[in-house]
């Protein structure tokens, strides 16, 4: 696929990779072999029929193969771009076992595209069912739920906290990743549908569940994220120059800190910048500092390439745009001069045995500490859920780190006519599977309000 | 889009704006803020709510022009609006029947303490009140002030209205009266909290104040608002923004309350030029 090169890139928020040309992409769908069983279809969270779509491309039917993929799935613009391929569909692919898979996302996001390109029509709508269903959050599980509620003729209302709809998708994953207009677009189809979006609405400060129940809607769901950013509790976190993830790529991201001062909203990067874990969240950070004006940016992860829970492609985009990967080691504390961040003192970790995951655990080297000069640490050693919901609702049961106990099939919570999906039930994991729940509460509500399920 | 119903100067800096917001006055408590955004270019700027109208549907705030935001939201005149308006935010402060208790407001603070101090007063409180200015031009609330108040002090740095001195030398004056004071509620500066603080420690009061870190969302998902309390760190936002004064990192707050001063200075100076281009 072509990308923008990376020595033009890092001085740009624009999109890197470019997507496939009609040709590269017919060329690609000629590999797919069709297989009877569909292997790869099986390894995708909400079960796109890949070589379905895929056949269409051969044909040069790009609108149908669009309306293909969107049979199971709403966002494929966004899910061509971020879903972890390679450890869903492509994983799964025949083509894979020998040599390379089919690259199925950016196909996806090839016919995606194009759908857009040539304007999105919005379905005809069914009769009214004279229900209303409230949406709690608008990142990929609610935007999902609304739609999918929208299109059976119930009326939706979503609530957002921030400004603008979108969650993950508007204020986490930067610009050059995945565009806001594709965002926005994707939220003008959902409005499209007649679900009113209600921003900077904070349920549980506003209106808790108790009284969106008591004023008139059947029934509720919660898709309010992993929001709440984890800190190491080291000493030297409140220094300035240390940021969470969340505030670095919010600022970033949602407020536009990249065209200060056209936009209001200040960002601090100095020439040394120093990323903590190997999430995505680690990767777009990283990038993203780059892209302010770091000079050095450092990934501190503390296992190894391996185990890096990012994209396959992000770490390599990362690294051929000059981030360092310093494996194997972790901070200790961060060292403060004038309550600023001057350095940063990390151990070196070894990998010992292997822990439940599988995964090689890491334990420290006594005695190995160093100290690397630096003037901005980035956290992104993950969420956990946002506790407002719960605290304010009394009957909802939560789980480990406040996560919301809610059915894997359904997303029915402890609380009747209360659904909830997306990382609030799984803590922090992807777009597609938050999608996949949205898409199985959604049909849960249906069946709960029309009398089949209760 | 919320809708400015009526805007005043209560002096030279510090503006008053009722703002039409219903479903937030309808839920507003004392010691709640709101975050606003004046345009969509504009950041995220945390008031708190000086007075709410549950009839009417309006929150009203009060604000020191200081930088560029502050600045261009005093350009704003009655019937324009402001483009977001979130809230209310934040725990409410703590209000039960305590006693006596004293609230201290200094510079724009006398505005979020004016909320505390009738709520208090409502509960049952004896409520004593001292606010604090630069000079007479400087205050306001007087009125709304005295009340809600049994007790009422006003100084100025210059003495040109009131006494002459700081709050923190009435609360003094209190305090070594031997009168039996059972909660101090502050509001203002950094520096005058932090000395408050240090008065109350020493003799066991229970003291409030009520902290102004940067912030962002306004919801817990930043961390940016994070203070020290005590041995651990919270989210003024969603943990405060009151906190047990004697707890409090003052030092930590001023530091951080500093990061971005740079930042600042040249987004006021580029505004002013686009002005000036028109
Ligand atoms: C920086 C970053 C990069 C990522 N990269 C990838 C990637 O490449 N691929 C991938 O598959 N996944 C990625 N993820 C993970 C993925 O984005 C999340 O798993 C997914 O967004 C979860 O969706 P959700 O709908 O559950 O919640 P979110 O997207 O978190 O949305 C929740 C929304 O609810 C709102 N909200 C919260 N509380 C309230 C309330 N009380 N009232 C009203 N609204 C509320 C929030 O403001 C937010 O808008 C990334 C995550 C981050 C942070
Ligand atoms: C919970 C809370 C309640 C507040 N209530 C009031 C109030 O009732 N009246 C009032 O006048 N002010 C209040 N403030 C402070 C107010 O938000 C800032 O003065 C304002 O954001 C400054 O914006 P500016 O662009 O004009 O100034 P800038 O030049 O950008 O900043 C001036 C100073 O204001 C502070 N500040 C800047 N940005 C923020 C931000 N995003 N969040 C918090 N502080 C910031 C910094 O310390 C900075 O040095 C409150 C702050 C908080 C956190
Ligand atoms: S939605 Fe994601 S996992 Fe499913 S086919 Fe598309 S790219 Fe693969
Ligand atoms: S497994 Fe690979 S080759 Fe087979 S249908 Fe799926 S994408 Fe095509
Ligand atoms: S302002 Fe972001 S967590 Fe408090
Ligand atoms: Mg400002």
């Amino acid at each position: 696929m072509r990308t923008q090169e990376p020595n033009v890139r890092i001085h740009n928020f624009d999109e890197v990779a470019l997507g496939y040309t009609e040709e590269q992409a017919v060329a690609e769908a000629e590999r797919c072999l069709n297989c009877k069983k569909k292997p790869c279809s099986s390894g995708c969270p909400v079960g796109v029929d890949i070589p379905g779509f895929i056949e269409l491309i051969k044909e040069r039917d790009f609108l149908g193969a669009a309306k293909k993929v969107k049979e199971s799935n709403n966002l494929p613009a966004i899910c061509g771009r971020v879903c972890p391929q390679e450890a869903q569909c492509e994983k799964y692919c025949a083509l894979g076992k020998k040599g390379e898979s089919v690259a199925i996302g950016r196909l996806e996001r090839f016919v995606a595209d194009r759908e857009r390109e040539c304007g999105v029509e919005t379905p005809p709508l069914p009769e009214p069912q004279g229900k209303k269903v409230a949406v709690v959050g608008s990142g990929p599980a609610g935007l999902t739920v609304a739609a999918d509620l929208a299109k059976l003729g119930y009326g939706v209302t979503m609530f957002e906290a921030l400004h603008d709809p979108g969650g993950v998708l508007i204020y986490g994953i930067p610009q050059f990743r995945l565009p806001k207009e594709i965002v926005k677009g994707e939220i003008d189809y959902i409005k499209g549908l007649g679900v009113d979006l209600k921003v900077d609405s904070l349920i549980g400060r506003i209106q808790s569940v108790d009284e969106l129940l008591a004023d008139g809607y059947n029934a509720v769901f919660i898709g309010t994220g992993a929001g709440l950013p984890n800190f190491m509790n080291i000493p030297g976190e409140n220094l300035n120059g240390v940021y969470s993830a969340n505030e670095f790529l919010t600022r970033t991201n949602l407020m536009k800190a990249y065209q200060f001062p056209e936009y209001d909203t200040p960002i601090k990067v100095g020439k040394l910048a120093a990323v903590i874990g190997g999430g995505n969240v680690a990767m777009d950070s990283a990038r993203c500092a780059l892209r302010l004006g770091a000079e050095e940016v450092y990934i501190i992860y503390r296992r190894s390439e391996k185990e890096m829970p990012a994209r396959a492609e992000e770490i390599e985009h990362a690294v051929e745009e000059g981030v360092k990967l310093n494996l194997l080691c972790a901070p200790t504390r961060i060292i403060g001069e004038d309550g600023w961040v001057k350095a940063l003192e990390c151990i070196k970790f070894e990998l010992g045995e292997a822990d439940e995951s599988g995964r090689r655990r890491p334990v420290p080297i006594e005695g190995s500490e160093f100290i690397m000069e630096m003037d901005t640490v980035v956290m992104a050693i993950g969420n956990s859920p946002n506790p407002l919901i719960s605290q304010t609702t009394p009957d909802l049961e939560t789980g480990w780190r406040g996560i919301l106990v809610a059915d894997p099939e359904t997303g029915l919570t402890t609380k009747p006519g209360v659904y909830a999906g997306g990382d609030i039930v799984t803590g922090a994991a992807t777009v597609i599977s938050a999608m996949g729940a949205g898409k199985r509460a959604a049909a849960a509500i249906d069946r709960y309000l029309k009398g089949d399920d209760s | 889009m919320y809708r400015i119903i009526e805007r005043k100067d209560l002096s030279s800096t510090i503006k008053l704006m009722r703002i039409a917001a219903p479903e937030i006055a309808k839920k507003a408590q004392a010691g709640q803020f709101v975050i606003l955004r004046i345009h969509d270019h504009g950041e995220r700027i945390p008031m708190t709510i000086a007075d709410f109208d549950r009839a009417q549907g309006t929150i009203t705030i009060v604000f020191q022009v200081v930088g560029k935001s502050t600045e261009e939201l005093a350009t704003l005149k009655e019937g324009e609006s402001i483009l977001n308006f979130l809230g209310p935010l934040g725990q409410p402060s703590e209000i039960k029947k305590y006693g006596k208790a004293v609230c201290i407001g200094g510079g724009v603070g006398v505005a979020p303490i004016y909320p505390i101090a009738r709520a208090l007063h409502e509960a049952g409180n004896q409520v004593i009140s001292i606010i604090g200015a630069r000079n007479e031009k400087m205050l306001f609330y007087e009125e709304e002030m005295n009340s809600v108040s049994d007790h009422f002090h006003i100084v100025t740095d210059d003495g040109s209205r009131g006494n002459q001195g700081l709050v923190t030398d009435i609360l003094c004056d209190l305090l070594e009266s031997g009168e039996q004071i059972d909660l101090v509620f502050a509001i203002g500066p950094v520096p005058m909290m932090r000395a408050v603080a240090e008065l109350t420690r020493g003799h066991g009061i229970k003291t409030f104040v009520s902290l102004n870190p940067i912030m962002v969302d306004g919801t817990g998902m930043c961390g940016g608002c994070r203070v020290s309390v005590g041995e651990t760190s919270k989210f003024a936002c969603v943990d405060g923004p009151d906190f047990d004064a004697h707890q409090v990192d003052f030092d930590q707050l001023l530091e951080r309350q500093k990061m971005y001063c740079q930042e600042e200075q040249d987004s006021k100076e580029h505004w002013h030029q686009c002005k000036c281009r028109g």
